[in-house]
């Protein structure tokens, strides 16, 4: 860390003629910029110190179940078996169901509030959206286990499970709570996170592409699909990965509503678990060891799978909205 | 003909984006209805006054949360803010410092590192070494989830400073770190206060982080170093409870915590508002 790089950028242009009196750097800038900068090192050591601090708690289970941690899908504490293949079979199928769900709606929305809305419906649309970001997760759960959770028994589980039953995803016994549930409560609290971002990149599309596909004939669905999607497609896709991100790593609401049983079932229909709701269920439980580090590596493969989803999404975001956006 | 069938598709895809809308709206609107439905009944002085009662007797309220959850959003201020600010102040002010990207990066990172992975970081921390679940926990992982809400709207605010207040307050001879201190920082406080508040609405909703590291407690907190209650943990018991009582608390300490949380979020919009109306 030499001075120079700490130097702030409108220092970079000043000019580079000398003046003849000896340049003094002033005590209490020098200060001040080591004090900024060690908060800022200390954003970084907490980043880093979570990876370790993580390896470090489950090195006895990484080191005892190797790879076949990440391949077994037997999870029973009881015999000391630890597969975490259920739970991440559970986080993936809910978060790609919930996507599912939300990508259309979301997307919809965007072009609904980017392009066709007019304009005094637009910001009070966009707030009341957003608001539903600020609403707590485990609210969600609580709504969705007195509310959703009884509908899904008795009203959308068996229209379900009466049309589509001949497939394997819709049949089996259907209580209420389990993954389909779960997926619905993820879609409606992710839809906000990719409405918001999708509007963004929508809106740096070029008013010139849209006035072009309008002047030679387009209808406003037509110019949609000819101007404003194909301009928006990477920046939508990050739009979906950052929702996935969320999606992957949200916990409360997901807990409340899944039925928590660590199996692989084809049915949407039955209880799973995913890895964070098996960590918010059984780390105050973990009796022994293994089991709590156990459940340390499963916070590991959490962390290493929603890190590396929000780079790429935030990397495709950029791509598109970065002169506009910032870096939201 | 032809037209025509452009011209119905055209009206079917306008007609499909509003479903979309209402559709997404459609839970907003169930959800609130619900809460205020269950909640407002259930809601009385004895709320707000009084400790949980034990199973079975009917009564009592969540003081000790609610007093809880105010503690840990305190202990997590006095934490995370300064070190957020003082970040944001770096990554505005020394912009070109080859550090300011990595450390841009790893905010970026920090903010979507799923909650309950840094319950489990706040657990190892300091859970393990002083063997007891403790306020000083919780508001530490509280903390650590501030710290980049914090960080990166300081950035974005400071940032928004016209350089030629800047350029004036370094032409009349103020060093450097005063005219930050005095001038940027000063103009942008009305955003950097709205990122703040932000933060803290999007804490004081947290209940994983805080499962095993602030825990819980039925009684009042003794001391920091010791279990707290919270408004969401406590929330999330009595809803996976059987007793329907304890529902009702539930519902009721849920429509507390919302409006909380909305009462933060709309006085932000307001002075966001204002702010933005004397920058532009």
């Amino acid at each position: 860390m030499d001075s120079e790089s700490l130097e702030a950028p409108w220092m970079a242009a000043r000019p580079t003629v000398r003046s003849t009196v000896p340049r003094r750097r002033n005590v209490g800038d020098r200060v001040f910029r080591l004090l900024t900068a060690s908060f800022g090192l200390t954003l970084l050591l907490v980043v880093a110190s979570i990876f370790l601090v993580l390896c470090y708690q489950s090195r006895d289970a990484v080191r005892t179940f190797r790879w076949a941690f990440l391949t077994t899908s037997v999870w029973d504490p009881v015999a000391r078996e630890f597969g975490a293949l259920p739970l991440i079979y559970g986080t993936i199928v809910s978060s790609l169901l919930a996507l599912a769900q939300a990508i259309p709606l979301s997307v919809g929305t965007a072009l609904f509030l980017s392009e066709l809305a007019p304009s005094w419906v637009r910001a009070p649309v966009s707030f009341l959206v957003e608001l539903l970001a600020t609403i707590p997760s485990v609210v969600y759960g609580l709504w969705g286990i007195f509310v959703l959770v009884p509908w899904m028994r008795s009203y959308i589980g068996p229209a379900l499970s009466g049309t589509l039953g001949f497939l394997p995803m819709f049949s089996g016994p259907n209580y209420g709570v389990g993954m389909l549930t779960a997926s619905m409560i993820l879609a409606v609290m992710i839809v906000p996170y990719i409405t918001s971002v999708a509007h963004e990149v929508f809106q740096a599309v070029p008013a010139a592409q849209r006035e072009a596909a309008l002047a030679l004939g387009a209808t406003r669905w037509e110019m949609i699909r000819l101007a404003v999607l194909p301009y928006g497609r990477t920046g939508v896709i990050g739009a979906v990965m950052l929702g996935l991100g969320r999606a992957i790593g949200e916990t409360m609401a997901v807990t409340m509503v899944i039925g928590n049983r660590a199996d692989v079932s084809l049915s949407v229909f039955a209880p799973a678990s995913t890895m964070a709701s098996v960590i918010a269920n059984e780390f105050t439980e973990a009796t022994y060891d293994l089991y709590l580090q156990a459940l340390v590596e499963v916070g590991l493969v959490l962390l290493v799978v929603t890190v590396v989803v929000n780079v790429l999404a935030r990397l495709l975001v950029w791509r598109v909205a970065a002169p506009a956006g910032g870096g939201h | 003909m032809r037209a025509t069938r452009r011209r119905i598709v055209d009206r079917v895809a306008r007609a499909l984006t509003l479903a979309c809308t209402a559709a997404v709206l459609a839970p907003l609107v169930l959800i609130i209805g619900y809460l205020l439905a269950k909640g407002v009944t259930s809601i009385n002085l004895d709320f707000f006054t009084q400790l949980p009662k034990p199973v079975g007797e009917s009564g009592g309220g969540m003081a000790n949360a609610i007093v809880g959850t105010l503690v840990l959003i305190g202990l997590a201020c006095a934490l995370g803010l300064p070190i957020g600010f003082g970040t944001g102040v770096f990554l505005a002010e020394y912009a070109h410092s080859r550090l300011v990207p990595t450390i841009r990066f790893c905010a970026d990172v920090l903010n979507g590192v799923p909650s309950i992975v840094i319950g489990i970081y706040a657990y190892t921390l300091i859970v393990l070494p002083t063997k007891s679940f403790s306020a000083y926990a919780g508001g530490f992982a509280l903390a650590v989830i501030m710290l980049p809400i914090v960080a990166r709207t300081t950035e974005e605010m400071l940032r928004l400073v016209p350089a030629n207040l800047r350029e004036a307050s370094l032409a009349l001879g103020v060093p450097a770190w005063r005219t930050t201190m005095r001038v940027i920082i000063r103009t942008a406080r009305g955003g950097i206060i709205t990122g703040c508040m932000l933060a803290i609405a999007r804490v004081a909703g947290e209940t994983a982080p805080l499962l095993f590291t602030a825990f819980g407690n039925q009684f009042w907190h003794h001391g920091l170093g010791g279990p707290i209650s919270s408004l969401p943990v406590q929330i999330y018991t009595y809803a996976i409870s059987p007793f329907d009582d304890w529902h009702r608390q539930a519902w009721a300490g849920a429509l507390v915590l919302l409006t909380l949380i909305s009462a933060t979020s709309l006085s932000v919009r307001l002075l966001t508002r204002g702010r933005f109306r004397t920058v532009r």
